[in-house]
């Protein structure tokens, strides 16, 4: 009982890194039918933003104050991340679009395979790491000497990813930009005959899912306190497969799958072996692709036309 | 007679190597309903889609509102007020109704977006008790009349209709003509209009031009045309019958 509560507790913030970066996937995929296999690097760029923020912020500034120098790593890894997505877009994608199908797929790889590269040459290839940012943890339990802790690490990432969705699922719902994006994944045709501008539109989804997935490497640079040019691959891969198995296109399944996808590999890891936790994860995509295609939330298409 | 709110001169389009549009000449005053009928592929939406600019013409000029319009993008040709519900409706499927039509205000002011809403489901009361239905959920007339108030969002000087009738039961091609005629009466609406239902069409417009494989072989007033001959053997035979 006590080892799955503090696995339910690691599972869920895992899940929330997961689910953050799987959102990118999924709206990307939505508005251009394009699986862009770059995201996962995309969030290892980030992670490295936030490691290099960090590092400025305490050594040379010299910010003591936890609370704010993550606020300002935060804010650094969201605007630079987004940069570098609005330009991976303009320049590697854009023109191919019209293009055939797996033109912008192929080069999404190619742009997957630059970053991690670019990293590893720019940074080095050994693990990066930092100083514990944030320590500390609550006992909510205890039983037999087994203590089941919430560290303030997890609890705000829970925070911070609870009230990311609530703002981001805001966005989508209610403003301007949120209706012209759903529009657009609709019917790009006619959206530009209503003057949206859907080349702009695209650019802001990739923004926005750049921003997300920054978050995501915060918090993971901040839960691991070590990041390599390689962490872009795995929990990308991972976080696709969130996005699978929640039903590609659907906001609520990346948020679900990625949810169910940290809990798997978490439980697995406590009551199998953690060796084999990532075949746990591929074995869920290739299960969700063999038996349930469409995922959780993968819309039945019931239109009339 | 001033100078036309839209003209278009000697437009040409392909589809990769086919010819869809042969040097269409046409001009639309303020205030007119002008058709535009002709047969299955003849080339009428392509007019449609070429004045947005989607697919934009290889040749020709289009001139809208005194601008040269014929190398815009379709956004900006969108912002300067000329709306068109084309063909296949084309709703949102997986919008609201209400969202569908704040779709169609994009390019509005959004202080006219409450009076402009009132007047939309005045002329489509049924559109009232959808608001929060999906647009894929609605019946086939119903999308359309959707689709014309939504064009109405953005308070058009121009409203394209392309095929408003197809596959309406005739009750409903009866109310959606009707719109169109309040429309233009009573809020000034120009509206140009692409039917295969001739008659109907040539009843209600000021002006009517005939397009045959790509160009414009026929144009006058309405009552005119639906008196020609050639025009009544080729396009009025069926309407009869309905």
């Amino acid at each position: 009982m006590e080892v799955f509560l503090q696995q339910l507790i690691n599972g869920v913030t895992l899940g929330s890194i997961y689910g953050l970066i799987a959102i990118g996937y999924t709206m990307v995929f939505g508005i251009i039918g394009m699986v862009n296999f770059a995201h996962g690097d995309v969030f290892m760029v980030s992670a490295f933003v936030a490691l290099i923020a960090f590092l400025v912020l305490t050594a040379w500034a010299g910010i003591s104050s936890i609370p704010i120098a993550l606020l300002i790593v935060l804010a650094a890894a969201m605007f630079f991340t987004s940069l570098v997505n609005w330009v991976i877009e303009r320049v590697a994608y854009r023109p191919l679009r019209g293009s055939f199908r797996l033109a912008p797929l192929i080069s999404a790889i190619g742009m997957s395979i630059l970053l991690s590269n670019f990293v590893q040459v720019t940074q080095g290839p050994r693990n990066k790491s930092i100083p514990p940012m944030v320590q500390g943890e609550i006992v909510l339990y205890r039983h037999n000497d087994y203590p089941v802790t919430l560290s303030y690490k997890q609890l705000i990432i829970w925070f911070v990813t609870a009230a990311l969705l609530v703002s981001f699922w805001y966005l989508v719902a209610r403003t301007k930009l949120g209706r012209a994006q759903r529009a657009c994944e609709q019917d790009q045709k006619m959206a530009a005959l209503l003057g949206v501008d859907v080349d702009r539109t695209i650019s802001m989804t990739f923004v926005i899912a750049a921003a997300l997935a920054a978050v995501a490497g915060t918090m993971y640079l901040m839960y691991y306190g070590v990041v390599s040019f390689s962490d872009g691959f795995v929990p990308g891969v991972k976080a696709f497969t969130a996005a699978v198995l929640g039903g590609i296109g659907s906001l609520p399944g990346a948020v679900v799958g990625g949810l169910l996808i940290g809990l798997i590999e978490t439980f697995w890891s406590a009551y199998f072996s953690i060796d084999y936790k990532d075949v746990a994860a591929f074995s869920v995509l290739a299960i969700t692709l063999i038996f349930l295609p469409q995922g959780l939330f993968g819309r039945p298409d019931v239109e009339k036309v | 007679m001033s100078e036309p709110l839209l003209s278009v001169r000697g437009v040409t389009t392909f589809y990769g190597r086919v010819q869809a549009l042969k040097g269409v000449d046409l001009d639309i005053h303020d205030g007119e309903i002008v058709t535009l009928i002709g047969a299955n592929g003849a080339g009428k939406s392509t007019l449609m889609m070429t004045i947005c600019g989607n697919p934009q013409a290889r040749d020709g000029v289009i001139m809208f509102a005194g601008r040269d319009i014929t190398r815009l993008p379709t956004h900006e040709i969108a912002r300067l007020r000329l709306a068109q519900a084309p063909e296949g409706r084309r709703i949102f499927p997986r919008m609201t109704v209400l969202e569908n039509l704040q779709m169609g205000a994009t390019v509005a002011d959004p202080a006219m977006f409450a009076r402009d809403l009132e007047r939309v489901l005045e002329l489509f009361p049924r559109l009232k008790q959808r608001l929060a239905q999906r647009g894929g959920t609605l019946s086939g007339g119903e999308q359309q009349m959707l689709a014309i108030g939504r064009a109405l969002m953005s308070r058009p000087r121009l409203l394209l209709l392309d095929e408003p009738s197809l596959g309406l039961a005739p009750l409903l091609v009866r109310q959606i003509f009707e719109a169109i005629r309040l429309l233009n009466q009573q809020d000034g609406v120009t509206v140009f209009l692409v039917e295969q239902n001739a008659y109907h069409a040539l009843k209600l417009a000021h002006r009517g031009y005939v397009m045959v494989n790509g160009r414009i072989t026929l144009s006058g007033k309405g009552r005119e045309l639906l008196e020609r001959p050639e025009v009544k053997s080729a396009y009025l035979e069926g309407a009869r019958l309905q």
